[in-house]
């Protein structure tokens, strides 16, 4: 009796302390370094929930930038809704959650010896090492588009300097003038991205410069929420959207300086050229073995282990997570799953199975949203949607519906952004 | 006598889950939840926060919209991806976050 009551009283105290894993205090890793590489939606996470399941396990955190803008709702900066320092944010609140954030580019890591290299000679040494450096670009896979390109036709697909660039550009277009964009073939980072950003543009045409058109040239066949966006695009912006598919949309070469797209059958100028290129995961895990032929790095999806380095873990765009998408709300996600993991992992217990979720709002107008969702278990190893879960906003759902759906979106913005970054 | 057997059933209860490690934990699967409805389910924005309600709202709440009894915008979608079990181990979580 005196037994099980003092388990009692361990587990509940539990409970409240370490709940994630079920634990108590004395199973801590005390002393068990996690270094993670990539500030943004899966390390940032990554990094708070680590430090609130084990809070003596030490965490560093490697980013270069001293601020993060984020991705998510840049395209509203683009439409002139909100601006840059809205999405800008500062990684105090994660230094005073214990996290140790060294801003310096990683160089590169040494799986064997298990540290990273950091400028100046120095390195961090990890017992686990988690891996969230986004994208890199394909510089030069399509001709004629390399970073010196990208600053006369931005992609604004890091959002940053790139975004008040385009945003600039935008302004300074006279009325009449056509933008032009090109959105990667798949796999890409934020599938629904070029959609909501074609959508801010219109609105921003529409409210100040109602003469000019989108030329939108896209290789694929399709694109995410695609009934839903071009049945809105016909009621709210009549028109002034031209979007051509496949071999029409597919861009061979890109001449920056005269912001033109060449197409196997049509060079087409624009007065503003948005081209987004083509992707994979960033140099710093390619390097270090991480990634596969693709480009992209390959996990266990049971917790987000490279299977191609022990100690290693990636998540976020750089990871092959599908058939979750390349998200922030996927890398945010994944940063939970990876910090329940590790720290299991570190306090030597067993790692449960990943249960996860995405969603993606979209604008349409800054008053009228859309999403599509999915919730993904582990069956036989891998991550696949759960059937009968998940899917699009409905088709039919009236105003009241679509405003509901962009107040959550500000609502979604507000909690994920504080997840990291408060 | 009661209170002496609900406690020991509760410690044999958690024990054993805690030993079973096959499903994902509360506090993981309610970090879903964190991503839209805040960190422990409370948000200061739009979105309605579920910290701290009552386990039993909640969980009625949820099992609604997974049987589409109440309509929502996504979480009628999102709740279909969850087993009930699931669903009360989330109720039941987010009731502590007071």
């Amino acid at each position: 009796m005196t037994l099980s009551r003092r388990r009692f009283t361990t587990l509940t105290g539990a409970a409240v302390v370490a709940p994630a894993i079920g634990l108590g205090r004395s199973a801590s890793a005390a002393g068990a370094r996690v270094v993670i590489i990539g500030g943004g939606f899966g390390g940032a996470t990554a990094a708070r929930y680590i430090k609130r399941w084990d809070p003596a396990i030490e965490v560093t955190l490697i980013e270069p930038a001293t601020t993060f803008v984020t991705c998510p709702f840049s395209n509203l900066v683009l439409g002139g809704v909100k601006k840059i320092g809205d999405i800008t944010h500062s990684y105090d609140g994660l230094v005073g959650l214990g996290v140790k954030v060294i801003h310096a580019r990683a160089e590169s890591i040494n799986t064997e010896k298990k540290w990273v290299h950091l400028p100046n000679e120095q390195i961090a040494k990890y017992d686990r090492l988690i891996v969230s450096p986004g994208i890199d670009f394909r510089w030069g896979e399509i001709e004629g588009y390399d970073e010196a390109a990208s600053r006369l036709a931005p992609h604004a697909w890091k959002a940053g300097v790139q975004t008040v660039l385009l945003r600039e550009q935008l302004q300074a277009m006279p009325d009449g003038g056509t933008f032009v964009i090109s959105p990667p073939g798949n796999p890409f980072r934020c599938p629904p991205g070029p959609a909501e950003r074609i959508s801010m543009v219109a609105h921003y045409f529409k409210t100040s410069k109602p003469k000019s058109k989108i030329l939108v040239l896209d290789p694929k066949g399709g694109f995410s929420k695609e009934g839903l966006f071009t049945a809105a695009w016909k009621e709210l912006y009549p028109g002034m959207i031209d979007y051509r598919k496949t071999e029409d949309g597919k861009v061979v070469r890109v001449d920056a300086e005269n912001r033109t797209l060449h197409t196997e059958f049509d060079a087409i100028k624009g007065d503003v050229v948005n081209f987004i290129p083509p992707q994979y995961a960033a140099a710093i895990a390619r390097d270090a073995g991480l990634a596969d032929a693709s480009g992209w790095c390959p996990v266990d999806q049971k917790d987000f282990s490279s299977t191609l380095a022990k100690n290693v873990y990636v998540i976020g765009d750089a990871s092959v997570a599908s058939p979750m998408p390349k998200s922030g709300f996927s890398a945010n996600n994944q940063g939970k799953v990876v910090a329940a993991a590790v720290v299991s992992n570190l306090q030597g217990r067993e790692v449960a199975d990943p249960k996860l979720a995405n969603t993606c709002y979209s604008f349409v107008a800054p008053d009228y949203g859309i999403s599509v969702s999915a919730v993904y278990r582990l069956a036989n190893g891998k991550l696949e949607a759960v059937d009968g879960a998940g899917g699009l906003s409905p088709k039919e759902a009236g105003m009241r519906q679509r405003q509901l759906e962009a107040s959550y979106a500000e609502g979604w913005y507000r909690s994920i952004t504080d997840e990291m970054f408060a | 006598m009661p209170r002496i057997a609900l406690l020991f059933f509760t410690a044999t209860l958690l024990v054993s889950s805690q030993l079973q490690a096959a499903g994902p934990s509360a506090s993981v699967l309610a970090g879903t939840c964190a991503t839209c409805h805040g960190i422990d389910g409370k948000n200061a924005g739009s979105i309605p926060t579920i910290g701290g309600m009552d386990m039993q709202h909640l969980k009625e709440a949820l099992l609604a919209f997974k049987s589409d009894e109440r309509k929502g915008t996504i979480m009628n979608r999102i709740t279909k991806g969850y087993t009930d079990k699931e669903i009360d181990a989330v109720a039941r979580f987010l009731a502590t976050r007071k």
